[in-house]
């Protein structure tokens, strides 16, 4: 597998980062940093990753199936994660999240059937302060009404 | 044009760790330099490690992740001349609820923390540095990578920074969502590319830390802070705040409050000022019900334990603690069947599954909260939740089962009418 020429740049600089012999160390940042390009973590990219650091694919995999953020299956083009732990939750962040599901049409972890957009109730993201909370990709949006959801959600409609 | 802020800052802060905050182009280090940035790290240049510490030691700093360890003890224990070479770690893995205060010295302030770093590098003999930055965090782990590389061109780091002779080189490393890894050891295991599983301590990772080397661990503001305390002195940080619990503290306020925010305040104080003043009170006219003080995994007080200044001792008299400084308001509205349920469901998300009594006690304590929300709640269960809480406490290698027990713990001995409020009609009937 190859990736595009500003990953592999990444790449090779995040294997020479760590101790003599530690290049396991990088699995977990290059894990994410490929589900980014590539959209999941397929069997091919376990392998790859793990040729790369240079451990077993196994020792890859299941690392995958301990954080949240890695997935084997492709969210939407964009990812919309709204937070409903307890600062949030306290400021309407279970209604505007039961109001995206509704909008949508797809529940937790769901994807629209365009593969657009994909939904995921997440715990704390650190936006306590500027709650409600939601993260479209990695861009964060803090005190969001229903009303600014919708709009949110339109204009990725039209930028696609 | 000056930057917005995510919060209007209160004319009642006081403002040393966060004075560069909304300064225009405040994270570039022309910005930081203008504003007495490195002048920490010439001072520390020509200090002993023994005096650097010692300047630690008198600021009174504690370990502002939560645990609140004394910063300058912790430096104190890494074998600086160990055969072993020394790392450097930052926790920038900020994720207990109620806690946002790290993702702004990040922001508007990299230079700050990598200066404090390079200062924690003389006293540890350290020459490399990795900032375990948490996956959500993209966006920071940008603004950082941009501030690294902007020091490394301009001689702050890499070989003889500042023609001091001395080499110190500095990476972010990307987590991937698991709340676990913001304690120590787990983050470390998480680092060297494994799922983010707590060690058994000792050994600490000031003895055996990252890849078995001895590692300095810090949290992003503990760090942040060294520069102003090094420059002016550790006793005219102390003196910002109480006796024990020097300087000041960036308190993030949220949930019932007008103007929820991240605030810079003198450690002591007053818990109803900050409530009342420095975030404008309790919306509505409604009365307050309870606060957490520091983070979702501190035991909760009620109302009217809230008059008290918020240092260590005080909210330790009280049987809390100050923890990461996420300061969450509950109005009288606020059913805490439900907000207890919602703690449990974090922890037992996030619970990494490796001791049992967290793994299973988080899992039974969210059935058994989801049946009370429900309206099903037995009688027996009150006293269960207590019970299954307690038996976690102190049960498991890392403090994640304790996270979870001790909130849960207060909430069902102060709100008991909560829950008597939420039980199946039937059992009331009996």
């Amino acid at each position: 597998m190859t990736f595009s020429p500003q990953l592999e740049e990444r790449f090779s600089k995040m294997l020479t980062r760590y101790p003599a012999g530690r290049t396991r160390s990088a699995v977990v940042p290059m894990l994410i940093y490929a589900q980014d390009e590539t959209g999941a973590i397929t069997p091919e990219l376990v392998e790859e990753i793990a040729k790369r650091c240079g451990v077993e694919p196994l020792q890859v995999d299941e690392v995958v199936g301990y954080y949240s953020m890695l997935h084997r299956e492709a969210q939407g083009k964009y990812h919309v994660q709204i937070c409903t732990s307890i600062s949030c939750m306290l400021v309407g962040a279970e209604e505007l999240y039961d109001h995206a599901k509704e909008k949508l049409g797809i529940g937790h972890k769901g994807v629209t059937p365009n593969g657009q957009i994909s939904l995921e109730e997440v715990e704390c993201m650190g936006a306590c302060s500027w709650a409600p909370a939601v993260e479209i990709n990695y861009d964060f949006h803090h005190f969001v009404t229903p009303q600014q959801l919708d709009k949110l959600i339109d204009d990725l409609g039209k930028a696609q | 044009m000056p930057k917005k802020l995510y919060n209007e800052p209160s004319p009642l802060e006081t403002r040393v760790v966060s004075k560069r905050f909304g300064l225009e182009n405040s994270e570039s280090l022309e910005v930081y330099l203008a504003n007495e940035g490195f002048a920490a790290f010439k001072k520390a240049k020509e200090m002993t490690r023994e005096a650097i510490i010692d300047e630690v030691k008198a600021s009174s700093l504690r370990g502002r992740g939560g645990a609140g360890f004394p910063t300058g003890l912790k430096w104190s224990f890494v074998p600086h001349t160990s055969p072993k070479p020394r790392v450097i770690v930052v926790n920038a893995d900020e994720s207990e609820p109620g806690t946002c205060k790290d993702r702004l010295l990040m922001e508007y302030d990299p230079h700050q923390m990598i200066e404090g770093i390079l200062i924690a590098s003389l006293v540890v003999d350290a020459h490399v540095g990795y900032i375990y930055i948490r996956g959500e965090y993209r966006y920071l782990i940008e603004v950082m990578d941009r501030a690294i590389e902007e020091a490394y061109a301009k001689g702050y780091l890499g070989k003889n920074i500042l023609g001091t002779g001395w080499d110190f080189d500095l990476h972010t490393h990307s987590g991937a969502g698991a709340y676990e890894c913001g304690e120590e050891t787990a983050l470390l295991d998480s680092l060297e590319g494994k799922r983010g599983i707590p060690r058994m301590k000792p050994p600490f990772p000031a003895v055996a830390g990252a890849w078995a080397l001895p590692t300095l661990l810090n949290n992003v503001e503990t760090f942040s802070a060294i520069p102003p305390i090094i420059r002016d002195g550790g006793k005219a940080f102390a003196d910002l705040g109480v006796p024990k619990a020097g300087g000041t503290r960036l308190v993030c306020i949220s949930g019932h409050v007008n103007k929820p925010g991240v605030y810079e305040l003198p450690l002591g104080y007053s818990m109803m000022k900050a409530i009342n003043e420095v975030a404008g009170g309790i919306p509505n006219g409604k009365k307050l019900k309870a606060v957490v003080p520091g983070g979702s995994s501190c035991p909760l007080l009620k109302a009217d334990e809230c008059d008290i200044p918020m240092d260590y001792d005080s909210l330790a008299k009280v049987g809390s603690m100050l923890g990461s400084g996420g300061m969450v308001v509950l109005d009288e509205t606020t059913d805490m069947v439900k907000f207890a349920l919602r703690i449990m469901k974090f922890y037992a998300h996030e619970s990494c599954g490796w001791c049992i009594p967290c793994r299973e006690g988080t899992a039974w304590l969210k059935k058994i909260l989801e049946r009370f929300n429900a309206g099903h709640g037995r009688h027996e269960d009150i006293a269960l939740l207590g019970e299954l809480s307690k038996n976690m406490l102190g049960r498991t290698f890392c403090a994640l089962g304790d996270a979870a027990a001790m909130p849960t713990i207060s909430i069902v001995e102060k709100f008991a009418e909560d829950f008597e409020k939420r039980l199946s009609r039937e059992m009331v009937a009996v």
